[in-house]
């Protein structure tokens, strides 16, 4: 048998699970996309239109797609960095040698990311509550007026942002400490030798080692955030005036309440091909600057 | 098909007798197993069970059933949900299994309750219990402002609500119309003379006058800051800020006398009641909602089914599940027992009933209601003016029903005036 004869063999079984569990469902998806299947069609065949790429073209003419690509945006672009800061700063912590009680802070920041979504976000919408809320409480001793915060389109994504940072920078920051933990010490010992400042120690020891590290929790983030759905289901259904709509809470909507499953596929080809973009945009940078 | 009957078979406990497949929704599906073991007892030979769906998530699983051929024998769905079904062929006419059951008579029935569950002259559905909504009020409140008695037309109500309004000062409002709901909007526009859909659901008809001066009243609620720019989810329990004075008439449904008899307390009890929604010129229209009982065409057990049906909807054993649940019976029999003939939060309801009005029977209603909710919020909000609002719900409903428009051009589903729908093989 030829070697890659062998290698084709003992990859088989793992490509047909692939194809037929992964491949096969994109496919039909792709599919469904360019027809207009929802409950009539699932009444009678008959009712079943082939639109080409209709469905594309009405999204892409919806106000309501960009608006929910505005909010999927600006949830990724505050939400990224901020979520990334966190966990870094956290990992930063916990592997600074002056912290205490690390195991324990360890797994109080991890406890949020095991916690499942729904039960958080009915304790965070009481914290958030604009009469009642401990976040107005706190503020008001500061003179602050009390905000609605998900009540006003304004702030409703704010505190979403905020939630999901709270919910997911625990997973980022082990991570994070791992890369933190792989650093020779002796590079830190040398930089101190040569009398470099802390900040400085951060800037050209940490970083760039920890460079892999950052691109790979940048695209797991990112990837992770423009699948946007159970904080502003949970917490918002979408509102105030569709302010936390997000692409898949769309597609959810689409899809699963109206059963149009044909426009519904359309959202998702085209968060996809977001999605692809964006992080290629990202490996590209990261390539330039020669981390990987 | 028949290999999942034989599992199912082999699973269940079988002694002998038929099983009937129920889903009931919500609190009631809980409940009604507690009228089950008579129905068990009258029928030696039908075991009944009764599977109970969480409303939130009822519409989906059912669609979902009905794609993987998993449907039950019968169930209690939304009124708005049984125009859907029916197209999807998943229904079975019942008209010749009520003239066969003298119990069960359509005219014992509320009008609009019952024409909701007929399609096409053809009845698919018999209500089980009815909702509709009108304002529950303060009396201490309404009294304290000056306001005699409650008001029955959109103008005596204007004028109650600014004088409530003047009375409770800027932190507190005078009505609670909650913005993550249709039904407060839907509701004022359902009681103009003109449809709210055009040439047989083909397109909207928002921009009629009649839900023009819906909106606009709509709008000078929010724009007199009568009511708060909140939703339900924002107020951390209505029946507390009730009790509070936050506002002082709350449009909401029947199962709220229940939930007020219990949540306030006794000191309170007499302040708050119950009216008849105000309509423009005397008291007005609302629409028909709640869930009535249907019989899946899958079903093997549809006599079987069917006893389970007219024993739900006998009069005795509606006043029991009322007593129960709190949901209000469609029948006008049931609503001469003492129980319900004496309650005083109940009497109002029952006028309304007299009145309501089922929803388009379009299966895409659902979905236009939603919208109605999306716009109403940016009317109330200042965003659109009722112009905009009109005709921005007019474009989204024309747009959702295209379909029905190319089907109903092309007759692959007939016009709801004639009997309905296609066939479809059986499983």
């Amino acid at each position: 048998m030829k070697p890659s004869t062998a290698g084709w063999v003992f990859a088989a079984p793992a490509l047909t699970v692939i194809g037929l569990f992964f491949g096969l469902p994109v496919l039909a998806a792709l599919a469904l996309s360019l027809t207009d299947f929802d409950i009539y069609a699932l009444a009678h065949i008959d009712n079943l239109r082939f639109v080409a790429f209709d469905n594309y073209i009405n999204l892409l003419n919806n106000p309501l797609f960009w608006r929910a690509l505005g909010n999927t945006m600006y949830f990724v672009v505050v939400g990224v960095p901020l979520s990334i800061g966190v966990s870094l700063g956290a990992a930063l912590l916990l592997h600074s040698k002056l912290g205490y009680f690390k195991p324990f802070f360890r797994t109080a920041f991890f406890a949020p990311v095991v916690t499942t979504v729904v039960a958080v976000a009915v304790i965070w919408r009481y914290l958030f509550h604009t009469r009642y809320g401990l976040v107005n409480w706190v503020l008001s001793w500061a003179g602050i007026d009390p905000i609605d915060w998900l009540g006003d389109p304004h702030w409703a994504m704010p505190s979403i942002i905020l939630f999901a940072v709270w919910k997911n920078f625990g997973y980022n920051m082990i991570i994070f400490l791992a890369g933190l933990q792989a650093i020779p010490e002796d590079l830190y010992e040398a930089a101190r030798i040569d009398g470099a400042s802390h900040g400085r120690q951060f800037r050209y020891i940490t970083l760039p080692i920890l460079g892999p590290v950052l691109l790979m929790v940048s695209i797991l983030t990112l990837a992770g955030y423009f699948q946007l759905f159970a904080e502003p289901y949970v917490i918002t259904q979408g509102g105030p005036l569709q302010s936390t709509v997000s692409v898949l809470y769309l597609m959810y909507e689409e899809g699963f309440k109206w059963w149009n499953l044909g426009n519904a596929s359309a959202v998702a080809f085209l968060l996809f091909v977001l999605m692809t973009v964006a992080t290629s945009g990202l490996m590209w940078i990261a390539r330039r600057k020669g981390v990987e | 098909m028949c290999a999942v009957v034989l599992l199912g078979g082999c699973t269940r406990r079988d002694d002998g007798r038929e099983l009937v497949r129920f889903w009931a929704m919500g609190y009631e599906g809980e409940v009604v197993t507690q009228l089950i073991p008579e129905f068990e007892r009258r029928n030696p030979g039908i075991r009944v069970e009764v599977q109970q769906l969480p409303i939130t998530a009822a519409h989906e699983k059912l669609l979902t059933a009905f794609a993987g051929d998993a449907l039950p024998d019968v169930c209690a769905i939304g009124n708005t949900w049984v125009s859907e079904f029916a197209l999807l062929d998943a229904l079975i006419p019942l008209d010749p299994r009520l003239a066969q059951t003298p119990g069960l008579q359509s005219r014992d029935y509320f009008a609009g309750a019952w024409d909701t569950g007929v399609i096409g002259g053809t009845v698919y559905a018999v209500p089980w219990y009815v909702e509709t909504r009108l304002p529950f009020y303060r009396q201490d409140l309404l009294k304290q402002a000056g306001i005699a008695r409650p008001p029955q037309t959109w103008d005596e109500w204007k004028i109650a609500m600014a004088a409530i309004k003047r009375e409770v000062g800027p932190d507190r409002y005078a009505a609670l119309l909650p913005l993550n709901e249709a039904e407060p909007l839907l509701n004022l526009g359902i009681q103009s003379p003109d449809p709210l859909l055009r040439d047989d659901g083909r397109y909207g008809n928002f921009r009629s006058p009649g839900f023009k001066r819906a909106l606009t009243f709509y709008r000078e609620v929010f724009d007199n800051k009568w009511a708060p720019l909140a939703s339900n989810t924002q107020i951390a329990n209505v029946w507390n800020e009730f009790g509070r004075g936050y506002f002082s008439f709350y449009v909401n449904g029947p199962w709220n006398i229940a939930e007020f008899k219990k949540r306030l307390p006794p000191q309170q009890q007499a302040s708050w009641m119950t009216m008849p929604l105000p309509g423009e010129h005397g008291l007005g229209a609302s629409v028909a909602g709640g869930a009535s009982f249907v019989l899946f065409r899958s079903s093997k057990r549809q006599d079987a089914a069917w006893k389970l049906i007219s024993y739900l909807s006998e009069p005795q054993v509606q006043v029991r599940f009322h007593g129960l649940t709190g949901n209000l019976p469609p029948r006008r029999a049931a609503w001469a027992t003492p129980a319900l003939a004496n309650d005083v939060y109940a009497r109002a309801f029952r006028d309304q009933l007299e009145r309501a009005r089922p929803a388009p029977k379009v299966p895409e209603w659902e979905r236009i209601a939603t919208e109605i909710k999306l716009v109403g919020e940016q009317l109330a909000n200042g965003r659109v003016s009722v112009d905009q609002a009109a005709e921005e719900l007019d474009r989204r409903a024309d747009r959702i029903l295209e379909k029905r428009r190319w089907m109903l051009d092309h007759q692959t589903i007939k016009t709801t005036t004639a009997p309905a729908a296609s066939n479809k093989e059986g499983g």
